[in-house]
Protein backbone atom coordinates (compact mmCIF):
# COMPACT_ATOMS: atom_id res chain seq x y z
CA UNK A 1 0.00 0.00 0.00
CA UNK A 2 1.37 3.12 -0.50
CA UNK A 3 2.15 5.68 1.55
CA UNK A 4 -0.54 8.40 0.30
CA UNK A 5 -3.19 5.82 0.77
CA UNK A 6 -2.23 5.42 4.36
CA UNK A 7 -2.35 8.89 4.79
CA UNK A 8 -5.82 8.95 3.29
CA UNK A 9 -7.22 6.56 5.72
CA UNK A 10 -5.47 7.73 8.79
CA UNK A 11 -7.78 11.29 7.80
CA UNK A 12 -10.73 9.40 7.17
CA UNK A 13 -10.29 7.74 10.87
CA UNK A 14 -9.61 10.87 12.58
CA UNK A 15 -12.04 12.21 10.63
CA UNK A 16 -14.66 9.86 11.70
CA UNK A 17 -13.71 9.55 15.02
CA UNK A 18 -13.86 13.59 15.58
CA UNK A 19 -17.24 13.45 13.97
CA UNK A 20 -18.32 10.41 16.53
CA UNK A 21 -17.09 12.66 19.56
CA UNK A 22 -18.34 16.00 17.97
CA UNK A 23 -22.25 14.33 18.45
CA UNK A 24 -21.96 12.60 21.83
CA UNK A 25 -20.35 16.36 23.01
CA UNK A 26 -22.88 18.56 21.28
CA UNK A 27 -25.71 16.11 23.73
CA UNK A 28 -23.69 16.55 26.75
CA UNK A 29 -23.48 20.81 25.43
CA UNK A 30 -27.23 20.73 25.10
CA UNK A 31 -28.05 19.18 28.06
CA UNK A 32 -25.62 21.27 30.18
CA UNK A 33 -26.69 24.48 28.43
CA UNK A 34 -29.97 24.22 28.63
CA UNK A 35 -30.13 23.16 32.74
CA UNK A 36 -27.04 26.06 33.51
CA UNK A 37 -28.93 28.33 32.09
CA UNK A 38 -32.40 27.54 33.84
CA UNK A 39 -30.59 27.49 37.02
CA UNK A 40 -28.85 30.79 36.36
CA UNK A 41 -32.01 32.44 35.45
CA UNK A 42 -34.49 30.48 37.71
CA UNK A 43 -32.52 30.45 41.42
CA UNK A 44 -33.14 34.05 42.09
CA UNK A 45 -36.93 33.07 41.96
CA UNK A 46 -36.72 30.10 44.50
CA UNK A 47 -37.74 30.84 47.70
CA UNK A 48 -39.68 29.58 50.88
CA UNK A 49 -42.67 31.68 50.08
CA UNK A 50 -42.37 30.84 46.15
CA UNK A 51 -42.82 26.56 47.07
CA UNK A 52 -45.25 27.25 49.94
CA UNK A 53 -47.08 29.86 48.75
CA UNK A 54 -50.15 30.33 46.03
CA UNK A 55 -50.22 32.48 43.35
CA UNK A 56 -51.04 36.25 43.92
CA UNK A 57 -52.60 39.13 41.71
CA UNK A 58 -53.35 37.42 38.22
CA UNK A 59 -50.56 34.99 38.50
CA UNK A 60 -47.99 38.19 38.31
CA UNK A 61 -46.61 37.72 41.77
CA UNK A 62 -46.66 34.95 44.67
CA UNK A 63 -45.37 31.20 44.42
CA UNK A 64 -46.17 28.32 42.94
CA UNK A 65 -47.29 25.64 46.05
CA UNK A 66 -51.27 24.72 44.53
CA UNK A 67 -49.03 23.93 41.70
CA UNK A 68 -46.55 21.58 43.60
CA UNK A 69 -49.59 20.26 45.38
CA UNK A 70 -51.27 19.51 41.80
CA UNK A 71 -48.26 17.80 40.42
CA UNK A 72 -47.36 15.26 42.99
CA UNK A 73 -51.23 13.96 43.71
CA UNK A 74 -51.42 13.14 39.60
CA UNK A 75 -48.28 11.94 39.94
CA UNK A 76 -49.11 9.50 42.89
CA UNK A 77 -52.52 8.69 41.21
CA UNK A 78 -50.91 7.90 38.36
CA UNK A 79 -48.22 5.75 39.29
CA UNK A 80 -50.89 3.96 41.89
CA UNK A 81 -52.84 3.16 38.55
CA UNK A 82 -49.76 1.80 36.61
CA UNK A 83 -47.74 0.22 39.18
CA UNK A 84 -49.77 -2.77 39.54
CA UNK A 85 -51.19 -3.13 36.20
CA UNK A 86 -47.27 -2.79 34.80
CA UNK A 87 -46.23 -5.87 36.98
CA UNK A 88 -49.00 -8.07 36.63
CA UNK A 89 -49.19 -7.53 32.81
CA UNK A 90 -44.37 -8.54 32.77
CA UNK A 91 -45.01 -11.25 35.10
CA UNK A 92 -47.51 -12.63 32.84
CA UNK A 93 -45.14 -11.60 29.99
CA UNK A 94 -42.07 -13.01 31.72
CA UNK A 95 -43.53 -15.89 33.98
CA UNK A 96 -46.39 -17.63 32.12
CA UNK A 97 -46.41 -16.27 28.50
CA UNK A 98 -45.47 -19.12 25.84
CA UNK A 99 -44.40 -17.58 22.19
CA UNK A 100 -47.13 -17.61 20.29
CA UNK A 101 -49.46 -15.20 18.20
CA UNK A 102 -51.25 -14.23 21.36
CA UNK A 103 -47.99 -12.63 22.72
CA UNK A 104 -46.75 -11.37 19.50
CA UNK A 105 -49.98 -9.18 19.66
CA UNK A 106 -49.77 -7.98 23.04
CA UNK A 107 -46.36 -7.27 22.74
CA UNK A 108 -47.66 -5.29 19.75
CA UNK A 109 -50.40 -3.66 21.53
CA UNK A 110 -47.61 -2.49 24.23
CA UNK A 111 -45.34 -1.14 21.75
CA UNK A 112 -47.79 0.99 19.97
CA UNK A 113 -49.38 2.30 23.52
CA UNK A 114 -45.74 3.48 24.26
CA UNK A 115 -46.10 5.36 20.53
CA UNK A 116 -49.88 7.00 21.12
CA UNK A 117 -48.84 10.57 21.31
CA UNK A 118 -49.40 12.91 24.82
CA UNK A 119 -51.85 14.69 23.41
CA UNK A 120 -53.54 12.14 21.98
CA UNK A 121 -53.85 10.52 25.50
CA UNK A 122 -55.36 13.54 26.87
CA UNK A 123 -58.36 13.87 23.84
CA UNK A 124 -58.86 9.44 25.24
CA UNK A 125 -58.74 11.03 28.47
CA UNK A 126 -61.02 13.47 27.69
CA UNK A 127 -63.39 11.78 25.17
CA UNK A 128 -63.25 8.74 27.83
CA UNK A 129 -62.71 9.63 31.63
CA UNK A 130 -64.20 13.37 31.41
CA UNK A 131 -67.12 12.93 29.46
CA UNK A 132 -68.24 9.33 28.92
CA UNK A 133 -67.68 8.21 32.41
CA UNK A 134 -68.47 11.76 33.57
CA UNK A 135 -65.38 12.39 36.15
CA UNK A 136 -65.27 16.33 34.85
CA UNK A 137 -61.95 17.54 34.79
CA UNK A 138 -60.52 16.06 37.95
CA UNK A 139 -57.12 14.23 39.54
CA UNK A 140 -58.67 11.52 38.95
CA UNK A 141 -59.27 11.55 35.18
CA UNK A 142 -56.29 13.13 35.53
CA UNK A 143 -54.44 10.25 37.27
CA UNK A 144 -55.78 7.57 34.85
CA UNK A 145 -55.06 9.29 31.73
CA UNK A 146 -50.96 9.55 33.07
CA UNK A 147 -51.20 6.11 34.74
CA UNK A 148 -52.23 4.32 31.64
CA UNK A 149 -49.38 6.75 29.50
CA UNK A 150 -46.41 5.41 31.64
CA UNK A 151 -47.86 1.69 31.55
CA UNK A 152 -45.33 0.21 28.83
CA UNK A 153 -42.46 2.38 30.40
CA UNK A 154 -43.49 0.39 33.19
CA UNK A 155 -43.86 -2.99 31.87
CA UNK A 156 -40.39 -2.77 29.86
CA UNK A 157 -38.75 -1.82 33.20
CA UNK A 158 -40.20 -4.87 35.20
CA UNK A 159 -39.90 -6.95 32.65
CA UNK A 160 -36.24 -6.49 31.84
CA UNK A 161 -35.63 -6.74 35.95
CA UNK A 162 -37.99 -9.66 35.79
CA UNK A 163 -35.68 -11.36 32.99
CA UNK A 164 -32.17 -10.85 35.14
CA UNK A 165 -33.37 -13.13 38.10
CA UNK A 166 -30.95 -15.77 36.93
CA UNK A 167 -33.62 -19.09 36.04
CA UNK A 168 -31.61 -21.29 38.45
CA UNK A 169 -33.19 -19.34 41.47
CA UNK A 170 -36.82 -20.58 39.91
CA UNK A 171 -35.82 -24.64 39.38
CA UNK A 172 -33.96 -24.21 42.88
CA UNK A 173 -37.78 -23.22 44.46
CA UNK A 174 -39.64 -25.57 42.05
CA UNK A 175 -37.56 -28.23 42.94
CA UNK A 176 -38.77 -27.85 46.53
CA UNK A 177 -41.72 -28.92 45.51
CA UNK A 178 -43.58 -24.98 45.69
CA UNK A 179 -45.50 -24.04 43.48
CA UNK A 180 -45.55 -21.67 40.38
CA UNK A 181 -47.26 -19.04 42.17
CA UNK A 182 -45.48 -19.61 45.27
CA UNK A 183 -42.00 -18.92 43.84
CA UNK A 184 -42.95 -16.45 41.82
CA UNK A 185 -44.11 -14.45 45.13
CA UNK A 186 -41.78 -15.45 47.11
CA UNK A 187 -38.72 -15.86 45.34
CA UNK A 188 -39.05 -13.84 41.83
CA UNK A 189 -40.69 -11.03 42.48
CA UNK A 190 -38.81 -10.10 45.68
CA UNK A 191 -35.40 -10.32 43.94
CA UNK A 192 -36.64 -8.24 40.63
CA UNK A 193 -38.16 -5.39 43.00
CA UNK A 194 -35.37 -3.17 43.49
CA UNK A 195 -35.17 -3.52 39.11
CA UNK A 196 -39.17 -2.79 39.00
CA UNK A 197 -38.94 0.04 41.48
CA UNK A 198 -36.39 1.85 39.72
CA UNK A 199 -37.79 1.35 36.23
CA UNK A 200 -40.83 2.76 37.62
CA UNK A 201 -39.14 5.79 39.44
CA UNK A 202 -38.65 6.78 35.68
CA UNK A 203 -42.20 6.55 34.66
CA UNK A 204 -43.27 8.37 37.52
CA UNK A 205 -40.07 11.20 36.44
CA UNK A 206 -42.03 11.15 33.04
CA UNK A 207 -45.60 11.30 34.79
CA UNK A 208 -44.47 14.69 36.33
CA UNK A 209 -43.30 16.97 33.47
CA UNK A 210 -45.97 15.67 30.89
CA UNK A 211 -48.86 18.38 30.18
CA UNK A 212 -50.86 17.55 27.05
CA UNK A 213 -52.34 14.98 28.75
CA UNK A 214 -53.78 16.85 31.66
CA UNK A 215 -54.85 19.77 29.90
CA UNK A 216 -58.12 18.56 29.10
CA UNK A 217 -58.68 16.62 31.49
CA UNK A 218 -57.71 17.52 35.46
CA UNK A 219 -55.15 20.55 34.79
CA UNK A 220 -56.98 24.39 35.88
CA UNK A 221 -55.41 27.28 34.96
CA UNK A 222 -55.37 28.85 38.50
CA UNK A 223 -57.26 28.18 41.72
CA UNK A 224 -56.56 29.00 44.92
CA UNK A 225 -57.56 26.40 47.44
CA UNK A 226 -55.79 22.41 47.76
CA UNK A 227 -58.35 19.71 46.52
CA UNK A 228 -60.23 17.98 48.98
CA UNK A 229 -61.47 15.01 46.53
CA UNK A 230 -60.32 13.09 43.72
CA UNK A 231 -62.93 14.58 41.71
CA UNK A 232 -61.54 18.19 42.13
CA UNK A 233 -59.26 20.05 39.30
CA UNK A 234 -55.79 21.03 40.38
CA UNK A 235 -52.82 23.09 39.51
CA UNK A 236 -49.67 21.62 37.91
CA UNK A 237 -46.13 22.66 37.71
CA UNK A 238 -46.15 21.84 33.68
CA UNK A 239 -49.24 22.98 32.97
CA UNK A 240 -48.39 26.56 35.27
CA UNK A 241 -45.52 27.17 32.86
CA UNK A 242 -47.44 27.18 29.80
CA UNK A 243 -50.08 29.33 30.80
CA UNK A 244 -47.47 32.23 32.59
CA UNK A 245 -45.36 31.65 29.43
CA UNK A 246 -48.25 32.05 26.69
CA UNK A 247 -51.14 33.27 28.21
CA UNK A 248 -50.51 35.48 31.38
CA UNK A 249 -51.91 38.76 31.86
CA UNK A 250 -47.87 40.31 31.57
CA UNK A 251 -45.73 37.25 29.82
CA UNK A 252 -42.37 39.59 29.76
CA UNK A 253 -42.88 40.52 33.58
CA UNK A 254 -43.79 37.58 34.79
CA UNK A 255 -39.98 35.59 32.97
CA UNK A 256 -38.96 34.88 37.08
CA UNK A 257 -41.91 33.34 38.05
CA UNK A 258 -41.51 31.09 35.18
CA UNK A 259 -37.80 30.50 35.25
CA UNK A 260 -38.58 29.53 38.86
CA UNK A 261 -41.42 26.98 38.21
CA UNK A 262 -39.42 25.66 35.53
CA UNK A 263 -36.63 25.64 37.70
CA UNK A 264 -38.68 23.76 40.31
CA UNK A 265 -39.72 21.31 37.84
CA UNK A 266 -36.31 20.75 36.20
CA UNK A 267 -34.86 19.90 39.79
CA UNK A 268 -37.98 17.60 40.88
CA UNK A 269 -37.89 15.47 37.55
CA UNK A 270 -34.43 15.04 36.64
CA UNK A 271 -34.08 14.41 40.93
CA UNK A 272 -36.30 11.60 40.61
CA UNK A 273 -34.33 10.27 37.35
CA UNK A 274 -31.19 10.58 38.61
CA UNK A 275 -31.67 8.84 41.97
CA UNK A 276 -33.39 5.97 39.33
CA UNK A 277 -30.22 6.05 37.86
CA UNK A 278 -27.92 5.81 40.71
CA UNK A 279 -29.96 3.37 42.66
CA UNK A 280 -29.84 0.97 39.41
CA UNK A 281 -26.03 1.39 39.47
CA UNK A 282 -25.62 0.35 42.71
CA UNK A 283 -27.89 -3.03 42.26
CA UNK A 284 -25.99 -3.21 39.17
CA UNK A 285 -22.26 -2.91 41.00
CA UNK A 286 -23.79 -4.98 44.42
CA UNK A 287 -25.43 -7.96 42.18
CA UNK A 288 -23.62 -11.55 43.40
CA UNK A 289 -25.20 -13.59 40.53
CA UNK B 1 -59.89 -25.99 45.24
CA UNK B 2 -56.82 -28.54 44.28
CA UNK B 3 -53.45 -26.59 43.63
CA UNK B 4 -53.60 -27.21 39.71
CA UNK B 5 -57.04 -25.48 39.55
CA UNK B 6 -55.80 -22.57 41.95
CA UNK B 7 -52.66 -22.32 39.18
CA UNK B 8 -55.15 -22.00 36.32
CA UNK B 9 -57.02 -19.51 37.94
CA UNK B 10 -53.92 -17.38 38.83
CA UNK B 11 -52.47 -17.68 35.46
CA UNK B 12 -55.51 -16.83 33.87
CA UNK B 13 -55.93 -13.46 35.95
CA UNK B 14 -52.93 -12.66 35.19
CA UNK B 15 -53.35 -12.99 31.06
CA UNK B 16 -56.32 -11.09 31.69
CA UNK B 17 -54.18 -8.27 33.29
CA UNK B 18 -51.32 -8.52 30.24
CA UNK B 19 -54.38 -7.89 27.54
CA UNK B 20 -54.81 -4.14 29.62
CA UNK B 21 -53.03 -2.86 27.24
CA UNK B 22 -54.68 -3.51 23.93
CA UNK B 23 -57.84 -3.20 26.23
CA UNK B 24 -56.77 0.70 26.42
CA UNK B 25 -55.76 0.89 22.84
CA UNK B 26 -59.13 -0.24 21.85
CA UNK B 27 -60.83 2.03 24.26
CA UNK B 28 -58.64 5.27 22.76
CA UNK B 29 -59.86 4.42 19.19
CA UNK B 30 -63.53 4.08 20.73
CA UNK B 31 -63.08 7.87 22.65
CA UNK B 32 -61.45 9.50 19.46
CA UNK B 33 -63.98 7.71 17.15
CA UNK B 34 -67.24 8.61 19.02
CA UNK B 35 -66.58 12.18 19.85
CA UNK B 36 -64.51 12.93 16.25
CA UNK B 37 -66.37 10.60 13.53
CA UNK B 38 -70.20 12.84 14.06
CA UNK B 39 -68.03 15.51 11.99
CA UNK B 40 -68.45 13.75 9.03
CA UNK B 41 -72.31 13.99 9.06
CA UNK B 42 -71.54 17.89 7.91
CA UNK B 43 -67.62 17.68 6.48
CA UNK B 44 -66.66 15.05 3.91
CA UNK B 45 -63.51 13.35 4.61
CA UNK B 46 -61.65 15.15 1.68
CA UNK B 47 -62.83 18.22 2.86
CA UNK B 48 -61.28 17.25 6.24
CA UNK B 49 -58.22 16.14 5.39
CA UNK B 50 -57.01 17.76 1.98
CA UNK B 51 -59.12 21.21 2.26
CA UNK B 52 -56.53 23.92 2.23
CA UNK B 53 -58.50 26.35 4.81
CA UNK B 54 -58.50 25.82 9.02
CA UNK B 55 -60.84 28.37 10.03
CA UNK B 56 -62.97 26.59 12.99
CA UNK B 57 -64.02 29.76 14.38
CA UNK B 58 -65.11 31.32 11.15
CA UNK B 59 -69.08 31.97 9.75
CA UNK B 60 -69.22 29.75 8.15
CA UNK B 61 -66.34 27.75 9.50
CA UNK B 62 -64.08 26.04 7.34
CA UNK B 63 -62.00 22.41 9.09
CA UNK B 64 -59.37 21.70 6.19
CA UNK B 65 -56.47 20.36 8.33
CA UNK B 66 -53.81 19.77 5.22
CA UNK B 67 -51.91 23.01 6.37
CA UNK B 68 -51.87 21.36 9.47
CA UNK B 69 -50.42 18.18 8.20
CA UNK B 70 -48.61 19.58 5.98
CA UNK B 71 -46.83 21.35 9.38
CA UNK B 72 -46.32 18.26 11.10
CA UNK B 73 -44.55 16.68 7.99
CA UNK B 74 -42.32 19.44 7.81
CA UNK B 75 -41.29 19.83 11.38
CA UNK B 76 -40.96 15.60 11.40
CA UNK B 77 -38.71 15.81 8.64
CA UNK B 78 -36.52 18.21 9.13
CA UNK B 79 -35.76 17.49 13.02
CA UNK B 80 -35.61 13.22 11.92
CA UNK B 81 -32.89 15.04 9.18
CA UNK B 82 -30.74 16.76 12.25
CA UNK B 83 -31.52 13.61 14.64
CA UNK B 84 -30.35 10.89 12.73
CA UNK B 85 -26.81 12.00 12.54
CA UNK B 86 -26.50 12.90 15.58
CA UNK B 87 -28.07 10.08 17.26
CA UNK B 88 -26.19 7.38 15.52
CA UNK B 89 -23.44 8.87 15.94
CA UNK B 90 -23.01 9.61 20.09
CA UNK B 91 -24.51 5.77 19.74
CA UNK B 92 -21.85 4.58 17.76
CA UNK B 93 -19.21 6.68 20.27
CA UNK B 94 -21.31 4.84 23.62
CA UNK B 95 -20.94 1.51 22.01
CA UNK B 96 -17.62 1.12 20.30
CA UNK B 97 -15.48 4.27 20.88
CA UNK B 98 -15.96 5.94 24.79
CA UNK B 99 -14.29 4.52 27.84
CA UNK B 100 -15.92 2.85 30.13
CA UNK B 101 -16.30 5.82 32.68
CA UNK B 102 -17.90 8.24 29.93
CA UNK B 103 -19.78 5.57 28.72
CA UNK B 104 -21.49 5.85 32.04
CA UNK B 105 -21.53 9.20 31.89
CA UNK B 106 -23.02 10.07 28.25
CA UNK B 107 -25.55 6.98 28.86
CA UNK B 108 -27.28 9.06 32.01
CA UNK B 109 -26.58 12.38 29.59
CA UNK B 110 -28.89 10.58 26.84
CA UNK B 111 -31.22 9.66 29.86
CA UNK B 112 -31.48 12.73 31.19
CA UNK B 113 -32.39 14.26 28.12
CA UNK B 114 -35.28 11.86 27.32
CA UNK B 115 -36.69 13.10 30.87
CA UNK B 116 -36.81 16.84 30.18
CA UNK B 117 -40.28 17.42 30.02
CA UNK B 118 -41.95 18.63 26.64
CA UNK B 119 -43.10 21.76 27.94
CA UNK B 120 -39.31 22.78 29.54
CA UNK B 121 -37.97 22.35 26.00
CA UNK B 122 -40.82 24.65 24.49
CA UNK B 123 -40.11 27.23 27.06
CA UNK B 124 -36.21 26.91 26.26
CA UNK B 125 -36.87 27.50 22.77
CA UNK B 126 -39.27 30.33 23.60
CA UNK B 127 -36.67 32.59 25.58
CA UNK B 128 -33.38 31.04 23.80
CA UNK B 129 -33.85 29.77 20.86
CA UNK B 130 -36.64 32.51 19.04
CA UNK B 131 -34.52 35.27 20.03
CA UNK B 132 -31.78 34.63 19.17
CA UNK B 133 -32.81 33.71 15.66
CA UNK B 134 -34.65 36.26 15.38
CA UNK B 135 -31.42 38.51 15.63
CA UNK B 136 -29.19 36.57 13.94
CA UNK B 137 -31.35 35.96 10.59
CA UNK B 138 -33.66 39.14 11.29
CA UNK B 139 -37.18 37.58 11.10
CA UNK B 140 -40.41 39.21 12.65
CA UNK B 141 -40.64 35.93 14.73
CA UNK B 142 -38.56 33.81 15.89
CA UNK B 143 -41.12 30.90 16.59
CA UNK B 144 -41.15 29.36 13.18
CA UNK B 145 -39.97 25.73 11.39
CA UNK B 146 -36.50 25.59 12.42
CA UNK B 147 -37.02 26.15 15.54
CA UNK B 148 -39.44 23.75 16.19
CA UNK B 149 -37.38 21.22 14.02
CA UNK B 150 -34.37 21.89 16.11
CA UNK B 151 -35.96 21.51 19.44
CA UNK B 152 -37.77 18.51 18.17
CA UNK B 153 -34.69 16.98 16.89
CA UNK B 154 -33.12 17.07 20.57
CA UNK B 155 -36.53 15.28 21.72
CA UNK B 156 -36.07 12.17 19.09
CA UNK B 157 -32.14 12.05 19.46
CA UNK B 158 -32.42 10.35 22.78
CA UNK B 159 -34.73 7.55 21.43
CA UNK B 160 -32.79 7.57 18.43
CA UNK B 161 -29.24 7.00 20.06
CA UNK B 162 -30.45 4.62 22.95
CA UNK B 163 -32.16 2.21 20.48
CA UNK B 164 -29.52 2.07 18.03
CA UNK B 165 -26.59 1.87 20.96
CA UNK B 166 -28.67 -1.30 21.78
CA UNK B 167 -28.34 -2.44 18.00
CA UNK B 168 -25.07 -2.27 17.86
CA UNK B 169 -23.66 -3.15 20.83
CA UNK B 170 -25.77 -6.18 19.64
CA UNK B 171 -23.66 -7.15 17.07
CA UNK B 172 -21.29 -10.38 17.47
CA UNK B 173 -17.70 -9.59 18.29
CA UNK B 174 -16.86 -12.36 15.85
CA UNK B 175 -17.66 -9.74 12.63
CA UNK B 176 -15.80 -7.09 14.10
CA UNK B 177 -12.92 -9.97 14.65
CA UNK B 178 -13.17 -10.77 11.28
CA UNK B 179 -13.01 -7.48 9.76
CA UNK B 180 -10.40 -6.42 11.89
CA UNK B 181 -8.62 -9.52 10.34
CA UNK B 182 -8.89 -8.22 7.01
CA UNK B 183 -6.58 -5.61 8.02
CA UNK B 184 -9.85 -3.05 8.80
CA UNK B 185 -9.55 0.15 10.26
CA UNK B 186 -11.56 0.75 13.45
CA UNK B 187 -13.84 3.38 11.12
CA UNK B 188 -13.72 1.02 8.17
CA UNK B 189 -15.22 -2.10 10.28
CA UNK B 190 -17.60 0.51 11.96
CA UNK B 191 -18.98 1.37 9.07
CA UNK B 192 -18.95 -1.16 6.59
CA UNK B 193 -19.71 -4.01 9.16
CA UNK B 194 -21.14 -2.88 12.38
CA UNK B 195 -23.85 -0.56 11.28
CA UNK B 196 -24.82 -2.36 8.29
CA UNK B 197 -24.98 -5.45 10.42
CA UNK B 198 -27.46 -3.14 12.92
CA UNK B 199 -29.06 -1.85 10.06
CA UNK B 200 -32.56 -3.20 11.32
CA UNK B 201 -32.28 -1.68 14.41
CA UNK B 202 -31.01 1.83 13.73
CA UNK B 203 -33.77 1.92 11.60
CA UNK B 204 -36.41 0.74 14.14
CA UNK B 205 -34.93 3.80 16.20
CA UNK B 206 -35.27 6.04 13.64
CA UNK B 207 -38.59 5.23 12.90
CA UNK B 208 -39.55 5.58 16.90
CA UNK B 209 -37.55 8.50 16.80
CA UNK B 210 -39.82 9.88 14.13
CA UNK B 211 -43.05 8.62 15.66
CA UNK B 212 -41.97 10.37 18.98
CA UNK B 213 -41.57 13.80 16.92
CA UNK B 214 -44.69 13.95 14.76
CA UNK B 215 -46.53 13.28 17.88
CA UNK B 216 -44.73 15.42 20.12
CA UNK B 217 -46.71 18.26 21.56
CA UNK B 218 -46.09 21.20 23.79
CA UNK B 219 -42.62 21.86 21.73
CA UNK B 220 -44.73 22.55 18.38
CA UNK B 221 -47.49 23.99 20.67
CA UNK B 222 -45.09 26.86 22.10
CA UNK B 223 -42.41 27.73 19.24
CA UNK B 224 -43.76 26.62 16.19
CA UNK B 225 -45.41 30.19 15.77
CA UNK B 226 -49.19 28.77 14.99
CA UNK B 227 -49.59 30.11 11.51
CA UNK B 228 -52.18 27.34 10.12
CA UNK B 229 -50.88 28.09 6.29
CA UNK B 230 -48.77 26.08 4.07
CA UNK B 231 -45.22 27.65 4.73
CA UNK B 232 -43.12 28.79 1.81
CA UNK B 233 -39.86 28.97 4.01
CA UNK B 234 -38.69 27.67 6.54
CA UNK B 235 -38.52 30.74 8.58
CA UNK B 236 -42.32 31.11 8.09
CA UNK B 237 -44.82 29.82 11.37
CA UNK B 238 -47.01 26.50 11.15
CA UNK B 239 -49.22 24.53 12.95
CA UNK B 240 -48.95 21.33 13.01
CA UNK B 241 -51.70 19.10 14.21
CA UNK B 242 -50.98 18.13 17.97
CA UNK B 243 -50.28 22.37 18.36
CA UNK B 244 -54.20 23.05 16.96
CA UNK B 245 -55.30 20.07 19.26
CA UNK B 246 -54.05 21.41 22.56
CA UNK B 247 -54.30 25.06 21.47
CA UNK B 248 -58.17 24.90 20.23
CA UNK B 249 -59.58 22.32 22.67
CA UNK B 250 -59.89 24.47 26.13
CA UNK B 251 -62.10 27.24 23.44
CA UNK B 252 -63.67 25.18 21.51
CA UNK B 253 -67.98 24.43 23.03
CA UNK B 254 -68.67 20.83 23.69
CA UNK B 255 -69.98 18.89 20.82
CA UNK B 256 -69.31 21.10 18.46
CA UNK B 257 -68.51 20.88 15.12
CA UNK B 258 -65.00 22.27 16.03
CA UNK B 259 -64.94 20.33 19.25
CA UNK B 260 -65.24 17.24 16.93
CA UNK B 261 -63.11 18.30 13.90
CA UNK B 262 -60.03 18.56 16.79
CA UNK B 263 -60.97 14.59 17.41
CA UNK B 264 -60.76 13.77 14.18
CA UNK B 265 -57.59 15.54 13.84
CA UNK B 266 -56.39 13.45 17.00
CA UNK B 267 -57.79 10.31 14.88
CA UNK B 268 -55.77 11.20 12.06
CA UNK B 269 -52.73 11.66 14.42
CA UNK B 270 -53.05 8.45 15.92
CA UNK B 271 -53.17 6.29 12.89
CA UNK B 272 -49.77 8.11 11.96
CA UNK B 273 -48.36 7.10 14.76
CA UNK B 274 -49.83 3.59 15.00
CA UNK B 275 -48.11 3.01 11.36
CA UNK B 276 -45.00 3.78 12.31
CA UNK B 277 -45.21 1.94 15.43
CA UNK B 278 -45.91 -1.01 13.42
CA UNK B 279 -43.75 -1.20 10.82
CA UNK B 280 -40.91 -0.39 13.16
CA UNK B 281 -42.50 -3.27 14.97
CA UNK B 282 -42.48 -5.03 11.67
CA UNK B 283 -38.80 -4.08 10.71
CA UNK B 284 -37.40 -5.19 14.17
CA UNK B 285 -38.54 -8.60 14.03
CA UNK B 286 -38.37 -9.43 10.51
CA UNK B 287 -34.63 -8.80 10.45
CA UNK B 288 -33.77 -9.83 13.92
CA UNK B 289 -29.96 -10.95 14.28
CA UNK B 290 -30.27 -14.52 15.35
CA UNK B 291 -26.98 -15.63 16.61
CA UNK B 292 -24.24 -15.78 14.76
CA UNK B 293 -21.94 -18.54 12.70
CA UNK B 294 -19.35 -20.13 15.22
CA UNK B 295 -16.75 -23.03 14.28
Amino acid sequence: MTTTAIRYRYIKQTVFFGLVRLSAFILALALGGILAYIIVHGISALSWEFVTQPPREAMTKGGIMPAIVGTFYLTVGAIAVGLPLGIVSAVYLTEYARQGPVIRVIRIGINCLAGVPSVVFGLFGLGFFVVMLKFGSSILAGSLTLGFLILPTIIGASEEALKSVPQTFREASLALGVSKWQTILRIVLPTALPGILTGSILGLGRAAGETAPIMFTAAAFFTAKLPTSVFDEVMALPYHIYVLATAGTNIEETRPLQYGTVLVLILLVLGIDLVAILIRATIRRRKKW
Amino acid sequence: MNRKQKEAVIRAVFFSFALVSILILGLIVVSLFREGLPLFRQVSVKDFLFGMEWYPTYDPPSFGIWPLIVGSVIVTVLATLIAIPIGILTAVYIAEVAPPLLKDVFKSVIELLAGLPSVVLGFFGMVVVAPWLQDTFDLPTGLNIVNASLILALMAVPTIASISEDAIYAVPREYKEASYALGATTHETILRVVIPSALSGISTAVILGMSRAIGETMVVLMVAGGAAAIPESLFDSVRPMPASIAAEMGEAPFRSLHYQALFATGMVLFFITLAFNLVADYISNKFKEVGSGTL
